[in-house]
């Protein structure tokens, strides 16, 4: 199995390593460590949707199966695998981040406290909120 | 921003805060707010919007005036930092009293002038630091500390990246020889760099102790 480093922490999936590095995950998982999900119309995540790359060329769609590293490519995000390719982890483009903060919306965002309970940004919508980092090191 | 729960545990209990602290061990605040350092902060108001994007939380760099056999700083140094971090606290204060009408509220424009730009390679070095922080935590330590090495390569002013994945490179705490190296290498540099705040100091970094 496969490990990908999702924005729910680390999911153990069953995933195919192909030729150029690809990486093929059936519709469900890559909806499911992604957000992205096959659509009549493309790979769609809540508003965008991008068109299935058709004829020759890089194909990240093959039948009902995606080829995540490579859609990630083809959109310009970062990712990174481990040598042995047991992981992966798959992030956000800079760009994509820049437009989000421009919008000057907070982004979203949940983490455990130390008991881990989770807690969300917008669990405190409505009140005026100081986000402070510090670390022990 | 921390990788170790147990590193984090000591400071949470004994400063018993009344609100909730976070661990984010895989450092996404950083990621989605492009901060660096730590203490940065952001003000978000009742809507969720942001008012003052991340920026230096208010800390001077007295630190680099550390006398090694004393293990204090000259007292002209303490002092610019405890004035920089009262002017930040008291700014605070102004916020939390008169919201949008502080003058440390920034307006729309003024917050994007603070926004970074976008830049691919700090964001290919926060994937890289997310898998780094997974192999490590998994064993992999020489596979872990390489991709946390590129990391910083990639994004040499996180010192969030680069003081995280110390614990590792170092094996020890994030102030070690190689931390001071890299402090000195800035120069005259900031290692915090002065917030946009009326009234905060805006002293240039203070010669080595």
């Amino acid at each position: 199995m496969t490990i990908i480093l999702s924005e729910h922490g680390p999911q153990d999936v069953a995933a195919q390593v192909g030729d150029g590095g690809a990486l093929w995950l059936d519709r469900q998982t890559c909806a499911d460590v992604s957000g992205w999900e096959l659509k009549p119309e493309g790979l769609c995540r809540g508003d965008i949707c991008v068109p299935v790359a058709q004829g020759s060329g890089a194909q990240y769609v093959r039948e009902e199966q995606i080829d995540l590293a490579g859609f990630w490519g083809h959109m310009n995000k970062p990712f990174a695998k481990s040598r042995d390719n047991a992981v992966w982890a798959f992030g956000e483009a800079a760009a994509v981040r820049a437009t989000e903060l421009e919008s000057l919306e907070a982004p979203d965002f949940s983490l455990p406290d130390l008991d881990g309970n989770p807690h969300a940004l917008s669990d405190f919508r409505g009140q005026k909120i100081l986000l402070a980092t510090w670390a022990s090191w | 921003m921390d990788n170790d729960i147990e590193a984090a545990r000591p400071w949470i209990e004994e400063a018993k805060p009344t609100y909730p602290v976070l661990i984010d061990r895989e450092h996404r605040v950083a990621e989605l707010y492009d901060m660096i350092n730590v203490p940065q902060a952001v003000w978000i108001d009742e809507q969720g919007r942001m008012v003052r994007p991340a920026e230096n939380a208010g800390a001077f760099e007295a630190f680099r005036a550390l006398n090694f056999e004393t293990g204090s700083v000259p007292d002209a140094v303490a002092a610019v930092a405890g004035q920089a971090r009262a002017t930040y606290l008291a700014a605070i204060g102004d916020w939390i009293e008169k919201g949008a009408d502080s003058i440390h509220a920034f307006d729309d424009a003024t917050v994007r002038l603070h926004l970074g730009d976008a830049n691919e390679d700090f964001a290919h070095a926060h994937v890289l630091f997310r898998l780094g922080i997974y192999l490590r935590h998994g064993g992999s330590d020489s596979e872990a500390d390489e991709c946390l090495a590129e990391a910083s390569r990639l994004h040499p002013k996180s010192w969030n990246i680069w003081r995280q994945a110390a614990d590792t490179l170092e094996n020890g705490l994030a102030a070690g020889p190689d931390f001071w190296a890299r402090v000195t290498a800035l120069g005259t540099e900031h290692y915090y760099p002065p917030v946009d705040m009326a009234g905060m100091p805006k002293d240039p970094p203070p010669p080595v102790g």
